[in-house]
């Protein structure tokens, strides 16, 4: 008479043992990531009001707002300059920076190139500075009074340009995000190549390819997946950039304090200490950033799925 | 039965991590909540540095009041840290803050009406650093710990061989930055820096200006204010005119011009020394200290720059002995011989400035013997300062506005900046849901 209960027993334990072992992932997920999100979502809608002179006990109270954060900071002029100001440095730092890292990745993967894993490791190297020392030792370098390019085009008596204001601030700026992020691309994409079999290769060579044609037409149509990764990374890192203009700012008069939203929303929260109006400028650049690579990742998912139709 | 081992595993797993959560969440700062019994338990969130060795010297005393230093931060950085402690109510008993972060922070009530506490220290101090920490009313939020007298530095040598004479008003020192410009055109007096808002409030403090006032529940912003345009006007007009820089401070550019005598003067506070300790190693000894330029002839005032104060937290469990603390430490002539040898500030308290820990003068300035007799004198003609609960916004705004004038280099970008620097103040003070006077 065990043996139905046996059964019993067995099949509840299945049955529950998926969302045990789910269950510690949910409870971070919970406690870590929805919970805050959950929060800064409630905070956006509120705002401080206060009371007299705002001074002493109980003169600030916390009450309902509605939209009226969302409003103000879709309608005030430095976000959207911000916002423009990182997209301008986007369509800098993106193509130049995935099309470098495309090419030494191919560059590497070609047959008569030497010394591989020395020139694999110099390239990858600067992604190992941590990006406010990148952005230190850059803006000494380009620093006009101290920067050594300055001291050799003053020999040369050539005239010294100023890297950190205007244009070439925007030049300057997506030079140390270059610098710093193509090595990583490059290894994601290097894996890729070296992960494709071997004899796509003999066969395009035996139909007469040359290594041009077979890296024009073979690999980079088959590493186009991980093109699309990286591409995906880096527009989210640059609509997030942060680290360099906020390094950058104290050696210039040119970074504004809201160069870049993400900059916009910290000094809200902390020189201001208006956490409401930060975190609704902080959801709606979420939501910004969703909606923008959802949309990236809808078209180029479309793309892929004609090539492998044809 | 190895499914029902691994169930037991997988719940065990998710008890640990709920546990680890709990206590991540409960484990708070261990701020001044003492039992009855024994010595009463103070933290104190400071940054001056060797604070711990000033407090054990009063905890050898005071067997009854124990303090414990946490060092933090400086600036801007502290004062979210303590509005956010006080608001999770983990906050310290006693924090340093600087004077004009205090209304911030009172008006997040974060901070302790101390006056009874603190009765009879008053004369203890200039008046201008006192009216700072209890903003002209009858509450008191803190104690003046240390101040920034500002005054002007040179160089002694170089104005000698240039042939200049240290500048006694603001219309000589404007002589001064052009003559310098004819002698030597690579040169540059000083600079205009539009990174530290604190020196061109200090500046417009000298000038009189009021940049936060308050009538009955209204404040009034008067950071556009007569005194305060005369100041940026000034400072515009030599900018647009070429005859000082228009770089900011503290950049290595910076230091290298201060180092190697591009720069020959700097508008700054009693702590300079310090700072061209380590900016311009080698000019030292060839430094001179001066009054700051005045406005009228013959009149003497000057504004202040940094400088900071103690001040007892809202949700501290023992005010009374957090303030005696206070007390001790700012007036106690042996705390502070203390501070001055340990921290190396300059001490708010009036008899200390003439006392023997600042009998010698900074090593830097050792060709000045009489260097601190004559910081006590310009101390002492230090004008009020009026703050009000959104300095960091104005400070903010003053960096992003004066930074675009300062690249503009015209007279009226600098007026156009001030404007704009009230307005982004006043809209703040609006926004938060202040009353303001138009």
């Amino acid at each position: 008479m065990t043996q139905p209960a046996r059964g019993v027993r067995r099949s509840y334990g299945v049955k529950a043992a998926p969302y045990g072992f789910l269950l510690p992932a949910a409870v971070l997920f919970v406690l870590f990531f929805a919970l805050p999100i959950g929060y800064a979502i409630r905070l956006s809608f509120h705002k401080i009001e206060i009371k007299g002179l705002g001074l002493g006990k109980g003169a600030k109270s916390e009450v309902f707002a509605g939209l009226e954060n969302y409003t103000s900071a879709l309608t005030d002029p430095e976000f959207t300059a911000g916002a423009l100001r990182v997209l301008g440095y986007g369509a800098l730092v993106v193509p130049v920076m995935l099309g470098l890292a495309l090419l030494f990745a191919l560059l590497l993967d070609s047959e008569r190139v030497r010394a591989r894993s020395f020139a694999r490791l110099a390239i990858f190297l600067p992604y190992a500075v941590p990006g406010v020392i990148a952005a230190v030792l850059w803006g000494f370098l380009y620093l006009p009074d101290v920067s050594p390019f300055h001291f050799l085009l003053d020999r040369l008596g050539l005239p010294r340009p100023d890297l950190m204001d205007g244009g070439p601030l925007y030049l300057a700026m997506a030079n140390i995000a270059v610098w710093g992020g193509t090595g990583f691309n490059m290894i994601v994409i290097y894996t890729a190549l070296r992960s494709l079999p071997a004899e796509i290769y003999e066969a395009a060579k035996l139909d007469g390819c040359s290594e041009f044609q077979i890296a024009l037409r073979v690999k980079i149509p088959m590493v186009a997946p991980s093109l699309v990764l990286t591409f995906f990374f880096s527009v989210i890192a640059t609509l997030q950039v942060f680290n360099e203009p906020t390094t950058l700012r104290p050696l210039t008069n040119g970074i504004p304090s809201t160069w870049s939203p993400l900059m916009k929303v910290y000094n809200d929260a902390f020189t201001g200490g208006n956490i409401h109006a930060a975190s609704a400028t902080a959801v709606i650049l979420a939501l910004a950033t969703f909606v923008l690579s959802f949309a990236l990742l809808r078209a180029s998912n479309r793309r892929t799925a004609q090539g492998a139709g044809r | 039965m190895p499914h029902i081992t691994r169930r037991a595993l997988a719940a065990a797993t998710a008890v640990l991590l709920g546990a680890t959560a709990l206590t991540a969440c409960g484990s708070g700062s261990g701020g001044g909540e003492g039992a009855g019994t024994g010595p009463v338990e103070l933290t104190y969130w400071a940054w001056a540095p060797g604070m711990d060795k000033v407090a054990a010297l009063w905890n050898a005393e005071h067997p009854d009041i124990r303090v414990t230093v946490q060092k933090q931060a400086s600036g801007d950085d502290l004062v979210t840290k303590i509005i956010t402690a006080a608001k999770a109510h983990e906050g310290p008993d006693l924090v340093q803050a600087e004077y004009q972060a205090l209304p911030t922070l009172v008006s997040n009530d974060a901070l302790a009406d101390i006056a009874k506490e603190t009765r009879g220290v008053e004369d203890k101090f200039a008046p201008g650093v006192w009216q700072q920490t209890t903003f002209g009313g009858e509450a008191v939020y803190a104690l003046p710990q240390d101040s920034g007298p500002m005054m002007f530095f040179y160089r002694a040598d170089l104005f000698r061989q240039y042939g200049l004479t240290v500048p006694t008003t603001w219309d000589e020192f404007a002589a001064t930055a052009r003559a310098l410009k004819e002698k030597a055109p690579d040169k540059a007096l000083t600079t205009f820096s539009a990174n530290d808002a604190g020196l061109f409030a200090g500046l417009a403090q000298q000038a009189g200006a009021r940049w936060w006032t308050f009538e009955g529940d209204t404040w009034k912003v008067g950071v556009d204010d007569a005194a305060t345009r005369k100041v940026a006007d000034f400072w515009g007009g030599l900018v647009a005119e070429g005859a000082i820089d228009n770089q900011p401070m503290y950049t290595p550019a910076w230091n290298k011009a201060l180092n190697t005598g591009e720069q020959i003067a700097w508008v700054s506070a009693v702590w300079a020394p310090g700072t061209l300790t380590t900016a311009a190693p080698a000019t030292k000894g060839k430094w001179a200290m001066a009054p700051l330029p005045q406005w009228t002839r013959g009149a003497s005032a000057t504004g202040s720059w940094g400088g900071s104060s103690t001040a007892v937290t809202s949700d501290s469990q023992h005010k009374e002995a957090a303030a005696k603390f206070a007390v001790w430490l700012n007036t106690d002539p042996k705390a502070l011989a203390a501070l001055v040898k340990e921290s190396g500030i300059y001490p708010a308290a009036t008899a200390a400035q003439t006392s023997g820990a600042l009998a010698q003068a900074p090593d830097f300035f050792s060709n000045q013997p009489d260097f601190y007799t004559r910081a006590a004198e310009i101390a002492k003609t230090t004008a009020p300062a009026a703050w009000g609960p959104n300095v960091n916004v104005a400070y903010t705004s003053f960096k992003d506005e004066f930074g675009k004038a300062a690249k503009a280099r015209t007279r009226a970008a600098f007026g156009t900046a001030l404007t704009s620097v009230r307005n982004t103040t006043v809209a703040d003070l609006r926004k938060q849901g202040f009353e303001v006077a138009p």
